[in-house]
């Protein structure tokens, strides 16, 4: 195979970078989700377990 | 459209008569400009050819930066003393005090413009071979520069990091008006065998969408 | 990526979802699979010469064009919906429109410049030179990238934030009406573009070439997608956060205790908001 060098250092960019941004993204979100009350995290599909009558009465 | 000009008319004649009072632009942005000149000078050795090949992209290059100075000024004037709030209350339609700005910053892009052209005929012994085509698009140019360079004034204004938001914001905007004035003034002042007038149609159309855009969008940003 | 298992309070705890988790399994199975396509299954660029007989072709370089040719795509779609998403905040004045803005154009902005930087990695040895300034679509894509770096740079400065989402949509619709212009501009510049026909246009596209370069789009898209919907989540964390004024007090409470404990206390503070009214600094 031609030019090894150049087709890891492109690859390895590209998947090294949206790894990062993924995970970064992934990790951001964990930390930030703590703060906000279930009823404001539209994607969950019912209120769960843990602090659900909190989240309303936060709401309110 | 009487009355709607008339406003425009006002808000330049303000801004214009505020510069002929303060004189900053006069005592601190021209001299700038011919430093920038200077600079390049220095830079790219005192070689009367080298100077000449690339006159007219040096130019631009100093017109754009010194731009960025009078509209950071002009931002400035209308926060000064809440200038902004009683602006906003005057009843004024954002479209006419879009343009009565960019009016005054376009009278003084063009003041800097005539000073370089002094200095490079003065410094860099450039010969005008097409002197219809230089004012032309130069003025076209101006216009570009002026509109944007107001829209993104407002835009940075009441940010605290204004001062360096600004440039990184606008400078992308106006490459293809330093692509297209640069070949323009290639033309006009005999460095490279290009077709300028059809690059001052180029300038032409994004002067207009610059303008365009700018006039519209000012009301998004001034209501608030 | 989001796939997480633990306790009932921890799994909530993400920007995931039942669904978002299978568009990530989905996406990374995509990406294998065009590692594959792109590395094992197709062959190098290798043309003959119908004269001379002298092999030429871009050889196992052209193996860089199934991710860089899809991203470069993608990137155009993410900005895309960041300048629709931005007449939606300047029409509709809604946060959806505005954290819809905000999340395209910073995944658009991950994939330029990506996009400039395998172009610049695969043109080295094609074209010979990491950087072709006559290129009409790499300058273009250039000042498509600076004009997006400002607009974070914007989006980072602290302002009120119904204020700067209409800031940000003024600067997101200057800079794609402008991309016609620089495009045309560049393209006068320097009358010759390396990139239409002698790339794409001469490739020797075969069956399994065109497929995995198809393919290529599908899994960029794929991640697009998967990242679009992260980070409009994150966003709008970030503003049910500031909307709620507990951040910093619960981040103080982070610290120290674990996450059902924080839920807990959020709670608390929040109804006690209510009752007494000398709410949180910030709030």
């Amino acid at each position: 195979m031609t030019h090894v060098g150049y087709l890891v250092a492109g690859w390895g960019i590209v998947v090294g970078v949206l790894g990062t941004y993924a995970v970064r993204l992934v990790r951001r979100g964990r930390a930030l989700s703590g703060r906000v009350p279930e009823v404001h995290r539209r994607w969950l599909e019912a209120p769960g377990p843990a602090g659900s009558e909190d989240g309303r009465a936060s709401g309110a | 459209m009487g009355p709607f000009l008339r406003d425009a008319w006002l808000v330049a004649e303000r801004d214009l008569r505020i510069e002929a009072r303060s004189r900053v632009v006069l005592h601190q942005v021209v001299p700038f400009s011919v430093l920038v000149l200077v600079l390049f000078g220095f830079a790219l050795d005192a070689d009367h050819r080298t100077l000449r090949t690339f006159a007219p992209g040096l130019f631009w290059v100093a017109v754009l930066l010194s731009a960025l100075l009078a509209v950071q000024r002009s931002a400035a004037l209308d926060r000064a003393d809440g200038t902004d709030t009683a602006l906003r209350m005057s009843g004024l339609s954002p479209v006419a005090l879009f343009l009565g700005r960019a009016t005054a910053v376009f009278v003084q892009v063009v003041a800097l413009q005539v000073v370089l052209v002094g200095g490079l005929l003065v410094l860099y012994d450039v010969a005008v071979e097409d002197p219809l085509l230089l004012v032309v698009a130069g003025l076209v140019a101006g216009v570009a520069v002026a509109a944007a360079g107001t829209l993104y004034g407002a835009l940075a204004s009441g940010l605290g990091v204004r001062e360096t938001l600004l440039p990184i914001l606008l400078l992308p905007v106006l490459a293809p008006v330093l692509i297209g004035a640069t070949r323009a003034f290639d033309d006009a002042l005999g460095a490279a065998a290009v077709d300028g007038w059809s690059w001052t149609g180029l300038l032409a159309v994004a002067a207009l969408v610059l303008t365009v855009v700018g006039a519209s969008a000012h009301g998004a940003l001034v209501e608030d | 990526m989001g796939t997480t298992t633990g306790t009932a309070a921890g799994t909530r705890d993400t920007t995931g979802s039942p669904r978002s988790r299978l568009l990530g399994v989905v996406t990374l199975l995509a990406v294998a699979v065009l590692g594959v396509l792109a590395f094992v299954l197709t062959d190098p660029d290798v043309r003959i010469h119908p004269t001379t007989g002298e092999e030429f072709g871009q050889f196992d370089a052209v193996r860089m064009l199934y991710v860089h040719v899809p991203l470069a795509v993608m990137t155009y779609l993410a900005y895309g919906i960041c300048a629709v998403a931005s007449v939606g905040v300047l029409v509709k004045r809604t946060p959806w429109w505005d954290v819809t803005a905000h999340a395209a154009a910073e995944v658009g902005t991950v994939f330029c410049g990506l996009v400039l930087v395998t172009g610049s990695i695969w043109g080295r040895p094609v074209w010979n030179t990491w950087w072709e300034w006559g290129d009409v679509r790499l300058m273009t894509t250039l000042v498509l990238f600076l004009m997006f770096t400002g607009y974070l740079a914007l989006r980072r400065t602290t302002d009120d934030p119904r204020r700067q989402a209409r800031r940000a949509a003024v600067v997101a619709l200057v800079a794609v009406l402008d991309i016609p212009l620089v495009n045309r501009s560049v393209e006068w510049w320097e009358n010759r573009t390396l990139h239409q026909r002698s790339t794409i246009g001469e490739l020797k596209i075969e069956d399994l070439t065109l497929f995995t370069l198809f393919f290529g789009f599908v899994t960029a898209g794929l991640v697009l997608a998967w990242l679009l919907l992260h980070r409009f989540r994150v966003g709008w964390l970030e503003q049910a956060a500031l909307d709620h004024g507990v951040a910093a007090a619960i981040a103080e409470r982070h610290a120290e205790t674990d996450d059902a404990e924080v839920l807990r206390s959020v709670g608390e503070r929040a109804a006690g908001e209510g009752t007494s009214g000398d709410g949180e600094p910030g709030s």
